[in-house]
């Protein structure tokens, strides 16, 4: 798979990594959008994943430069090779759009995601749970005599991993943020 | 240099700062302040439309027929959502226009106050892009960006929308920065890719050249280059619908269009060839029949401007992303750097072969002493008007293929069309748009009756303005494309297919202050079209023509380029179950 890193107003961008390979096999691919902070980004953005039938898997938006007013938009998506293409490319037609980034493709990248898990039961329940928290290193955040809020940071498989065992031991809420990624290293 | 003013007077100064000279537009409540600043000046021409969607098709057939932006200025609400069909019709054909819309004050904006509308999440996946101007500082830097927008990289329709307050508040105005945009799409092909491209035409057998409304879009040099290349290498040409014109049909290397209803030599040269070089086309549906089958032995180079047209559908081998022009100028520096090669003896081979299948004579059909065959009715145009400056646009439909078919064209800008969105009701206002950019040629609108009828209020602009265009409608009394398939694909079941109550168009055309001519007899015809062209004014042409006639050649839904139905003796059977779920 190779990646297309369309930067606008770059006149350098070779077309050579728009060589695809065709393969109908699904991939996972985390994008690191960065686009103006303008009115309607946002929908621009989550637009063309409706409208042209894509997935989103998970979406995170934040402003991170309050200066020069960009956003950066990390949205985890599936898709044939193709598919993942056509999105990358789709995304980087989007005028106030300033750079793509497939952080799935351009090196190794640290994921993380934040949730939270109300978790209600007493007697064994409420000692088990304690002690997995522990084991996942979530902090109890909320607390009652039948309650705990847990708050857990991690990739999203850590998380995926942590609800699975909260689920018997009384688990009623949960809440989480979507994917942020950075590629590693500078 | 910047100065105080109103944002009314600031749309209509960035108007003249951009060069407009024509807007089209529909006043209304949202808009008074700007239609104010109109009235008290004449450098701007306002042409009054009867409804919003004539506005931006009018807009598109002005920016089509001249490499310009087209302009309309239209009210908030319905004014607005009118323009919704327009909008996107020019987003798809890669149009530029620049839309602007009046909105409601900013402090009402959210209280669904009269005629307000979300214009610009209406609008925003059928614009380039789109701003909703709330700063009345921000306005003219917004109009400037919009223009830039519009028209760089591929071009495409932006919707600008004011609310009231801010075009009656006053603000800075802002002159147009020469490189005060962000947005600066890449128009310089990749060497490397180019080189490979031209090392691919040297050796190349069976070469063709598919190109499309991007080489069009690129400008009349670009046309000039690609004409050299292709006659310096004697490469057979075909274009897609939205490219007619880029090369002169006249020209030894012309195949005529492809696709749907391409001509036999075009479709069979694309199945057979073995390099195929897409020029600024974007292998639509209507183009490459069945995907799987599509061109099976051919390397394909592709150059685009926008980079989400490669690899989009048909796998690409030597991708180049670029400006047309830009691109092709490099090719043929390359490749008259190395040696001015192609495989003479392939090549010769390749057009004897082409020179086989056009005797075929795709076009051909049984013609008639009785009644007049759409087909000949086209060919007498061509024959009467070829002479003319002559632009052409048309409604959707059977007579929008057969037009293609049979009108031949030798420049760029001459034939404007709704190509990707098939849009009826498109080619009428599209004809008074080009009418305004060129008030002496003679255009022509190929319509159909039931299209025709769409946008017929048109025909108050048309006879306000004094427009000399020529409404040529091949009336057959039924939706002849929906027909045909129905014919084809539904067991000739003609569900509302047809044209009932159709008005007297001469009539018609005289309550307009028009002049109407019907036109039944194959024998009347060319005195008929003579009159038509020779009438200074507006005129109706209402030609009855045969009304089960079907267009040919055709590759049905689900089909390859090698498997045509070239006339009424192929379709039983002909479409399987597959195609007739495609549209």
């Amino acid at each position: 798979m190779s990646a297309l890193h369309i930067k606008k107003g770059s006149t350098r961008h070779s077309a050579y990594n728009l060589r695809p390979t065709f393969s109908d096999q699904e991939e996972r691919h985390t994008l690191a959008v960065l686009v103006e902070n303008e009115p309607g980004v946002l929908a621009r953005v989550i637009g063309l994943f409706s409208g042209r039938g894509y997935n989103i898997e998970s979406l995170t938006v934040a402003e991170v430069d309050h200066t020069g007013h960009m956003s950066r938009i990390t949205v985890v998506t599936t898709g044939t090779p193709q598919v993942i293409e056509q999105i990358k490319a789709q995304l980087g037609r989007i005028v106030s759009v300033h750079e793509v980034h497939d952080l799935t493709v351009e090196g190794d990248s640290v994921e993380r995601e934040l949730a939270i898990f109300k978790v209600v039961g007493d007697g064994d329940k409420r000692v088990e749970a304690l002690r997995l928290a522990d084991i996942f290193r979530a902090n109890v955040v909320d607390s009652t005599l039948n309650s705990f809020i847990f708050e857990i940071t991690g990739a999203p498989e850590k998380i995926d991993a942590f609800a699975d065992l909260m689920r018997p031991l009384g688990l009623t809420d949960v809440a989480r943020t979507g994917v942020a990624a950075l590629l590693r290293g500078s | 240099m910047t100065r105080e003013m109103t944002g009314a007077k600031m749309v209509v100064e960035a108007l003249k700062e951009q060069g407009v000279d024509t807007i089209f537009g529909y006043p209304g409540g949202a808009v008074l302040p700007i239609y104010d600043e109109i009235f008290l000046q004449n450098d701007i021409r306002h042409i009054l439309v009867r409804h919003e969607q004539g506005a931006v098709h009018a807009a598109e057939g002005y920016a089509r027929s001249t490499g310009k932006p087209g302009v309309v200025l239209v009210t908030s609400g319905p004014g607005a959502t009118n323009a919704v069909t327009g909008l996107t019709d020019a987003l798809l054909d890669s149009i530029p226009l620049v839309v602007l819309t009046g909105q409601v004050p900013t402090f009402m904006i959210g209280s669904d106050a009269f005629q307000e509308a979300d214009t610009v999440g209406i609008t925003r996946p059928c614009t380039k892009h789109n701003w909703l101007v709330k700063d009345t500082d921000k306005l003219a830097a917004t109009l400037h960006e919009g223009f830039h927008v519009a028209t760089s990289g591929r071009p495409g329709p932006v919707l600008i929308d004011i609310p009231k307050d801010v075009q009656f508040a006053t603000g800075t105005y802002q002159s147009a920065k020469p490189t005060g945009s962000r947005y600066q799409p890449t128009v310089k092909g990749d060497m490397d890719e180019i080189t490979e491209l031209v090392a691919a035409i040297e050796t190349a057998e069976r070469p063709v050249f598919y190109t499309g409304g991007g080489v069009i879009n690129s400008g009349p040099a670009a046309c000039q280059l690609l004409r050299e290349l292709v006659d310096a290498t004697g490469i057979p040409i075909t274009s897609t619908l939205m490219g007619l014109g880029a090369y002169p049909a006249s020209g030894d290397n012309w195949l005529g269009m492809l696709g749907m209803h391409g001509l036999y030599e075009a479709n069979l040269a694309m199945h057979d060839c073995d390099l195929m070089i897409n020029v600024g086309a974007r292998f639509d549906d209507r183009i490459t029949g069945r995907i799987d089958a599509f061109s099976p032995n051919s390397q394909k180079a592709h150059i685009d401007i926008d980079p989400s047209s490669i690899n989009k559908v048909i796998r690409i081998d030597i991708p180049i992303v670029g400006d047309v022009g830009h691109v092709l100028e490099d090719v043929l520096k390359v490749w008259k750097s190395r040696g001015r090669k192609v495989n003479r003896e392939a090549i010769a081979k390749w057009q004897e072969q082409v020179s086989e299948w056009r005797k075929v004579n795709c076009l051909a059909y049984v013609g008639s002493e009785k009644t007049i065959k759409p087909q000949y009715a086209l060919q007498r145009l061509e024959a009467l008007t070829k002479d003319h400056d002559r632009y052409i646009t048309t409604e959707v439909g059977q007579h929008q293929m057969w037009a293609a078919q049979y009108l031949n064209f030798e420049d760029p800008n001459r034939w404007m069309t709704s190509g990707g969105l098939g849009t009826m009701g498109y080619g009428f206002p599209a004809s008074i748009g080009v009418q305004m950019a060129h008030p002496d040629a003679l255009v022509i609108n190929v319509a159909g009756e039931a299209s025709w009828l769409m946008n017929m209020q048109e025909m108050g602009t048309a006879a306000q303005y004094r427009l000399p265009v020529k409404q040529f409608i091949l009336n057959n009394e039924r939706l002849g494309m929906v027909r045909q398939w129905q014919e084809l694909l539904h067991g000739e079941r003609y569900s509302h297919s047809w044209s009932e109550s159709l008005p007297d168009f001469v009539k018609l055309a005289e309550a307009f202050g028009a002049k109407g001519i019907i036109c039944s007899d194959p024998a009347d015809l060319d005195d008929a079209i003579m009159e038509m062209i020779t009438h200074d004014g507006p005129v109706i042409f209402d030609c009855l023509v045969e009304k089960h006639e079907n267009c040919f050649p055709m590759i049905p839904s689900g089909k390859a380029h090698n498997e045509m139905l070239m006339g009424e003796a192929d379709t039983q059977g002909a479409i399987q179950a597959g195609g007739a779920v495609l549209v």
